[in-house]
């Protein structure tokens, strides 16, 4: 079992008391660890338009690595621009996985683009940092990672990693939309494509987690690192219905591999439960798992699809990585 | 190159078409088949909100051409399923025979909210000789990517050598080019090689420079070897203004290359412009050659994209 010990919520744009262009949202963390600090990545909102419509785009926090519960910085800007007209990326962009490559950073990050007969389609950018993650330019207006013959659509939740030497991103892709109660779904699942370089990539082509709430389950956020010999997966899931709900909202999943592409699904490993009350009492999910000091730390967005800010969890019990 | 013109050859407000399309016969393709030459076209019909959805259907000549045998009664290809790239049309359609099957390489479109739509580049396969195709997976085999942003589409697909070998095109921006009007959209020919039809290479390089300015748009280039030399023609026009103005419409455009890599274009001699009066009189597109038992041939739109449908002409001399 990995069992985690909550901290309490780290950031809450609602929270700030100066001005921020931040609104709302604090979703899908990610860092990057400095020498004194640990700069969180995630994505924000400002106040949406009088139509309701929101656009997400990239921040950042600064917490102080002595402790994580304390907010050195808030990013005065977004970081990346929101894309050309009729671009991929033209109404959004999130979530947002970051990594270093030699003096530069590389965001992956879903954009997202508004349709006719769907609300929106998304697929994966790429920009790059030469200024240590203040500033992101993009790689070209389009997407580096799009749709192929068994991937129509919705290309997102990237979360990009280096192993042995090659690169890997996990996303997910798109299967079918499904009118539910009127209303358009989409069917999501969790897949790999692999490279050598970071921009050319080579997918997999196979949904890599098992369902367990049947076909139209929806997987997002595949979260993995490297441990004892094993890979693990964290990510999050839900059904086609009534997720917006505590009780069909995202919950977290867990699968491990030996190689990256054969997964042993056991979400029962996870222990980490909803609070009775505040800010994650209604949803967990989106997990980022990193290690620091010799801790193992889990940052996760909270209600609302992280409406109510992210917060941190540490693990407690060590014995959870070893091999099945 | 010289061609002569044989006029217009079929008008789809004559016939009865499947999917209760009414008007527009655009971009005609061919597939030479044993007895006959099947013309692939795309036709329109209207939504329930009043927009187009296009449709292909086809229609069979002799194969000297000068005798139309029958249209499509059936779907050849139906629409994509919700939210997929090619949900809203297919336009055009190339078919290339494979073997015993026939390869359609379509460009499947996509209703978006800032701008009009978004296209890419799929791929269906018939074995019925291309009475009816069955798509190769619900997404594309072409979209967009880092250097070609949006709109993928017009791919014309070739064997030579031990190679596959598209012309397609990609949007390079959308904009308003004047405060009252709808963004227009700019896009150029790019070409991409497959060893085996399905995963292309491609660097997203414009290969035909522009005549007009930097906003000329290039569409749906078609390309013949003749005696050791490839001719491209394709179409192109000013960004906008191109509905109105015949002097910014759609004209046929020409280039030639020795090795697929280098394209020189000079339009001048492409052998053949638009007509002074008639249905080819305001603008010409949506070029296709084919070869049929020793002759060449040139398949094309004239005005209003081919509402009221396509004409031939056949080459005199190369």
């Amino acid at each position: 079992m990995f069992k985690w010990k909550k901290l309490g919520k780290v950031f809450d744009p609602k929270d700030l008391t100066v001005a921020s262009w931040m609104h709302e949202f604090a979703q899908s963390p990610s860092v990057l660890i400095e020498d004194t600090y640990v700069r969180v990545f995630f994505c924000s909102r400002p106040a949406p338009t009088p139509e309701g419509q929101y656009l997400s785009y990239i921040s950042f926090i600064d917490l102080d690595r002595t402790n994580l519960l304390n907010v050195l910085r808030v990013c005065e800007r977004p970081v990346l621009g929101l894309g050309k007209y009729g671009t991929f990326d033209e109404f959004g962009t999130y979530p947002v996985s970051m990594i270093r490559n030699g003096n530069e950073i590389r965001a992956y990050y879903a954009g997202w683009t508004r349709c006719e007969s769907v609300p929106f389609n998304a697929a994966i950018g790429l920009a790059v940092s030469c200024d240590g993650g203040e500033s992101f330019q993009r790689l070209g207006d389009g997407p580096v990672l799009s749709y192929s013959p068994d991937e129509p659509f919705l290309l997102g939740s990237p979360r990009i990693r280096r192993f042995g030497g090659r690169w890997q991103l996990w996303y997910v892709a798109g299967k079918e939309w499904l009118v539910i109660d009127g209303k358009p779904e989409p069917v999501y699942k969790i897949r790999l494509a692999t490279s050598d370089d970071g921009i050319n990539w080579s997918k997999q082509g196979k949904d890599l987690i098992t369902n367990v709430l049947g076909e139209h389950e929806c997987q997002a956020c595949p979260d993995v690192t490297w441990r004892n010999d094993l890979y693990h997966m964290f990510f999050s899931y839900r059904d086609i219905r009534n997720y917006k709900s505590r009780e069909g909202g995202y919950r977290i999943g867990y699968a491990s591999s030996p190689d990256m592409l054969q997964w042993q699904r056991n979400d029962s490993m996870v222990n980490i439960e909803l609070s009775e009350t505040g800010w994650d009492s209604e949803m967990i999910n989106y997990p980022h798992v990193f290690e620091l000091n010799g801790s193992t730390y889990m940052l996760y967005q909270g209600n609302g699809m992280g409406r109510a800010g992210f917060g941190l969890a540490v693990l407690e019990s060590a014995t959870a990585w070893r091999k099945a | 190159m010289k061609w002569h013109k044989l006029g217009k050859i079929f008008d789809p407000t004559g016939h009865t078409l499947p999917n209760r399309c009414l008007e527009f016969a655009q971009s005609p393709q061919a597939l030479v088949l044993e007895d006959r030459v099947r013309v692939y076209f795309s036709t329109r019909e209207r939504d329930s909100i009043g927009k187009y959805l296009s449709h292909v259907a086809f229609a069979d000549f002799s194969r000297d051409m000068r005798q139309l045998l029958g249209v499509s009664s059936q779907t050849v290809l139906p629409l994509g399923d919700l939210g997929c790239f090619d949900e809203h049309g297919i336009f055009p359609i190339n078919v290339l025979r494979d073997g015993d099957r026939v390869l359609a390489y379509t460009t499947g479109w996509n209703r978006k909210v800032s701008v009009s739509a978004d296209a890419s580049i799929g791929l269906a396969i018939s074995h019925d000789d291309g009475l009816t195709f069955e798509r190769s997976g619900t997404g594309p085999v072409m979209s967009a990517s880092l250097q070609e942003p949006f709109l993928v589409g017009d791919a014309f697909v070739q064997c030579y050598g031990d190679s596959y070998h598209m012309w397609y095109i990609y949007g390079t921006k959308w904009q308003k080019f004047n405060d009252e009007a709808t963004p227009d959209r700019v896009y150029k020919i790019a070409h991409a090689t497959s060893p085996d039809g399905i995963e292309w290479r491609r660097d997203g390089q414009q290969i035909i420079s522009d005549r007009l300015n930097a906003d000329e748009c290039q569409a749906l280039p078609t390309v013949i070897c003749l005696d050791g030399v490839y001719h491209m023609y394709f179409c192109y026009r000013q960004a906008y203004g191109f509905r109105q103005d015949s002097r910014r419409a759609y004209r046929l455009g020409y280039a030639r290359s020795i090795d697929l890599k280098n394209w020189e274009r000079d339009d001048s001699l492409a052998g053949i412009d638009v007509s002074t009066e008639g249905w080819d009189a305001y603008m010409q597109c949506y070029p296709h050659i084919f070869e049929c038992d020793g002759a060449v041939y040139l398949l094309y739109n004239g005005n209003e994209f081919g509402r009221y449908g396509f004409g031939l002409a056949v080459l005199e001399n190369s």
